[in-house]
């Protein structure tokens, strides 16, 4: 696959501190590829050095195959979607959309033409008159991507747009901006601290933790074979259980939890008898399993019921008290379950991954 | 272009540059006049005769120092005394102002705020001579009715301070104003609910909210008119304030005397601004 | 909520000050103005008209003002940029400080020190002469050029801090975002920070030209014999001919002309005079 953007060891220090480190990843020509992480990671600081608003410290990036060092924004093939999706208020919608079109001098006609094509695109046809203001927050959101699009960036950067925006409305955004990435086909470069944009939309994740890279991989892959403690952590929720790992064979461990405990499951990395962190997530538990061969089972207590529609868990607690939750499938087979109830749960070796407990300073 | 944006290192030695010079022109007459204060030369001029406090301390007969010179010391005083007087009587009225707008509803609110705001838009000389022909006016009816000589239908210290009052409550106002319009009224609810009657509410919860805009404007009034000229040109009587002075003495011919009285002036401005301004810093970083 | 008893106690100092200091005196500017020795008369304004002193000087005092105005705001904007938006943030509080304190000294010290820099005898003459420069020192004071020059230094802070605060609101991104998209440094002031900084350029303009217009000092210790100022012409109206009721007519129109320009830049920019002061 021809590769749009190559980024390699890219480092920025602001004085002593390093805000990106070490950073190398490549995107493919029509991709959408997300950068998450939590808030300070140092993902903002990469889209600026890829948007040229910064200047690497040192490493290299290439667009098209062209290197990007010492080119200002105004000359480089991406084009940025703000946080704050910075659409100038003192201009009407078309004008917004035109802007990058009059600098580059294009004829009238022409900017005309295009403004009416990329509305249409983004589904606001006849917008062109409307001032700023008088959008939705939805809508805003198109007119910032179209008033990029209409460029016909290689590459458009996404700084988190969708942060400002309420719920629901986040939501229906994001199905509409994964339809649309589809249809104009432009490598998108999206970053964000919410793992569920980033696992909805993307087609390949970039997951960052203090200025690095700790994994990359589909959505599947993340949510499934996190390669790194922070990874497992990071994206979507896990119960957690400290241990010791007593057999290993291969991938395949048996892991002695300090509350006593022996459960099967996977390992990455690691030797010998470590001690470790098992990580296993809500749904992978099965309530009153009916064939419990080859599973790891175990009894809790109920302690409450945390309805929430197709989100609904039950809070649990083993007889040493560790807290677990516990995925509540809402198909009407566990109505019976009431607070003070005592279950067999039961999960799949391959379902727990076991990461090696590093020494915490 | 901007800090978050990536600039030539030429584009930014050339604005530096500007605002060096910029900041240089502002200073530069300051400095100058502060310099020539000490020079021991009879002119305020270079070239640099030695370092003298001449013009400070001197008891004459050549040279007469500020702390000698009766004439300016008692303009010094005088603009003193002004200063209060007008400060005092701002504060009161700009107070009962920002109130009156701020949360009373009457009819004709409208006309009575775009009169305050009036003196904004009139220029000093205007204002000085509206209130010198009022003041006239007003004098020479007394005097044809009743036979009264008032003196302060004449250009005086009195009309001076009614003067600069006029125009220096509108901004008094504005500023205690903005600062009443923050002021969370349920506060007030609150403390009429727990029994206190509406002036017990001003003086217990409003007016110390209050409390540090009423010395900022209280401390700018008392600079606008220490140092007016325009109105107080005017309205001067036969004690004429500093400004007045100053101006007719650089009018005809100067001595580092001004240099003198210039450097104070410079000296006690920066000091009061300084305090005012750090005030208010360390009060915002509490809040 | 209405305090009956308080509501006495602000609005009769209120009325007074506005009515006995603002109201009653301008009313009785302007009908002095129509008065002559014994009766009622146009003649003050036909003076004004006829004589080609008068009108002369009013004609240039209002477009010296419009050009000091201009200079001050081309001068302002740059420094507003770069305290606002260059600048490092830490340094922000001390250049504030550092762009107001001169403006607290009285403009008559500010003035003398400029007379005392420029003058024929003065420090830059003398650096001049010593440098070689000139041989005879230069009288650089006494003309339209620096009187002008008074005027924007002595009218600057109005400009610079509606501009500085206007300049604040401007989010960063909106500039990154047009020079993402291609825009060069130029077209950036034009599209977007001319705009957005449009109100308080507006204020800032309106305050500063009222204050040139109305200025007295500036123009009578620093211009030339032949820059007379209208502020001048009506001191001497009234000190020097004491011919108040001419005198009064020319204040009136003096206030006719700030008013009708204050109102001019309002309505064209929609704002209200209340947000001036803000």
């Amino acid at each position: 696959m021809e590769a749009d953007l190559i980024v390699t060891c890219l480092n920025k220090e602001f004085g002593s501190f390093r805000a990106v480190e070490e950073v190398s990843f490549s995107v493919a020509k029509g991709e959408f590829f997300s950068i998450l992480g939590p808030s300070g990671c140092g993902k903002t600081t990469l889209l600026r050095m890829i948007a040229g608003f910064e200047e690497p410290s040192s490493g290299d990036l290439l667009i098209g195959g062209r290197s990007m060092r010492g080119i200002t924004p105004d000359k480089r093939p991406v084009n940025l979607v703000f946080q704050h999706l910075a659409l100038f208020p003192m201009m009407n919608v078309a004008e917004n959309i035109a802007f990058g079109l009059k600098r580059r001098r294009v004829a009238a006609a022409e900017i005309r033409r295009r403004t009416d094509e990329v509305l249409e695109r983004v589904e606001l046809p006849g917008f062109g008159d409307k001032r700023i203001h008088q959008l939705s927050g939805g809508q805003k959101q198109r007119v910032a991507i179209a008033r990029c699009l209409v460029l016909d960036p290689s590459v458009l950067l996404l700084d988190e747009p969708l942060g400002a925006l309420d719920l629901k409305l986040r939501q229906q955004m994001k199905v509409e901006l994964k339809k649309l990435q589809a249809k104009v086909g432009t490598t998108f470069i999206y970053i964000t601290h919410d793992q569920s944009e980033a696992l909805v939309m993307s087609d390949r994740v970039a997951v960052m933790n203090r200025g690095r890279f700790e994994q990359i991989g589909s959505p599947q892959q993340l949510y499934n074979d996190p390669t790194t403690p922070f990874v497992a952590g990071f994206v979507g929720d896990s119960n957690l259980w400290t241990g010791v790992v007593v057999e290993k064979d291969g991938e395949a461990v048996k892991v002695l939890t300090d509350e006593g405990f022996v459960f099967h499951c996977r390992q990455r990395g690691g030797s010998g008898r470590s001690r470790v962190t098992l990580f296993l997530r809500p749904e992978a538990m099965i309530i009153e399993p009916i064939d419990r061969a080859g599973l790891n089972i175990f009894q809790v207590t109920v302690k409450s019921i945390l309805f929430d529609g197709a989100n609904s868990r039950l809070l649990t607690a083993t007889a040493a008290g560790h807290e677990l939750l516990v995925a509540l499938p809402q198909n009407r087979a566990f109505d019976h379950i009431a607070p003070a109830t005592e279950i067999t749960l039961g999960w799949h070796p391959k379902t727990g991954i076991a990461f090696e407990l590093l020494d915490q300073p | 272009m901007i800090r978050s944006l990536p600039r030539s290192r030429a584009y930014d030695r050339s604005f530096t540059l500007f605002m060096v010079l910029y900041f240089l022109f502002l200073f530069a007459p300051l400095l100058v006049t502060c310099v020539l204060a000490f020079n021991n030369s009879d002119f305020p001029s270079l070239p640099w005769h030695g370092f003298t406090l001449d013009w400070f301390f001197s008891e004459g007969p050549k040279r007469v120092g500020i702390f000698a010179d009766g004439e300016n010391l008692r303009a010094i005083r005088t603009s003193f005394q002004t200063a209060v007087c007008v400060s005092i009587l701002c504060v009161i009225v700009g107070v009962c102002a920002a109130f009156l707008f701020e949360q009373e509803n009457f009819w004709g609110k409208e006309l009575l705020y775009f009169l305050m705001l009036a003196p904004l838009v009139i220029p000093g000389v205007i204002l000085g001579i509206s209130l010198l022909l009022g003041a006239n006016s007003i004098g020479v009816f007394f005097e044809d009715e009743f036979g009264l000589d008032l003196e302060i239908f004449r250009p005086s210290f009195w009309l001076v301070v009614f003067g600069q009052f006029s125009f220096i409550t509108t901004f008094v106002t504005l500023v205690i104003s903005a600062r009443l319009r923050k002021f969370d009224r349920s506060l007030e609810e609150a403390a009429l609910n727990l029994g206190a009657g509406p002036f017990e509410v001003i003086v217990h919860v409003t007016l110390p909210y209050l409390r540090s805009s009423i010395i900022a404007a209280g401390a700018v009034s008392f600079l606008m008119s220490f140092e007016n000229f325009n109105t107080t040109l005017f309205l001067v009587g036969a004690r004429p304030t500093l400004p007045i002075n100053l101006y007719l003495q650089v009018r005809d011919g100067s001595t580092p005397v001004i240099n003198a009285i210039s450097l104070l002036l410079i000296v006690g401005t920066f000091l009061l601004a300084l305090v005012n301004f750090f005030y208010n810093h360390n009060k915002n970083q509490m809040v | 909520m209405k305090r009956s008893g308080m509501f006495w106690i602000f609005i009769t100092p209120v009325l007074l000050w506005l009515v006995l200091l603002i109201f009653l005196p301008h009313l009785d500017l302007l009908l002095l103005s129509f008065r002559g020795d014994a009766s009622w008369t146009l003649d003050n304004y036909r003076n004004f008209f006829t004589e080609p002193i008068y009108w002369l000087t009013f004609v240039r005092t209002a477009l010296y003002s419009i050009i000091t105005t201009l200079l001050t705001l081309i001068l302002a904007l740059p420094v507003a940029l770069y305290v606002t938006k260059i600048a490092k943030p830490g340094l922000r509080g001390f250049l504030m400080v550092l762009l107001m304190l001169p403006f607290w000294v009285s403009e008559l010290v500010r003035i003398y020190g400029w007379m005392i820099l420029l003058r024929e005898s003065g420090v830059l003459n003398y650096f001049l002469q010593s440098l070689g420069l000139t041989n005879q020192p230069v009288e650089m004071l006494y003309n339209d050029a620096t009187m002008i020059m008074g005027l924007v230094y002595t009218s600057m802070l109005f400009m610079v801090i509606p501009l500085v605060s206007v300049m604040d609101s401007l989010d960063n991104s909106l500039i990154e975002a047009a020079c993402d998209l291609g825009a060069s440094k130029i077209c950036i002031w034009r599209t977007i920070i001319i705009p957005h900084c449009k109100p308080g350029i507006v204020s800032g303009s309106i305050v500063v030209f009222m204050l040139v217009l109305g200025n007295y000092l500036t123009p009578n210790l620093m211009g030339g014999k032949n820059s007379l100022w209208f502020t001048e012409q009506i001191y001497n109206q009234f000190i020097a001919s004491f011919n108040w009721n001419q005198g009064a007519a020319f204040g009136f129109l003096l206030l006719v002309l700030s008013s009708a320009i204050i109102w001019l830049g309002l309505k064209l920019t929609g704002q209200r005079l209340g947000e001036l002061s803000s």
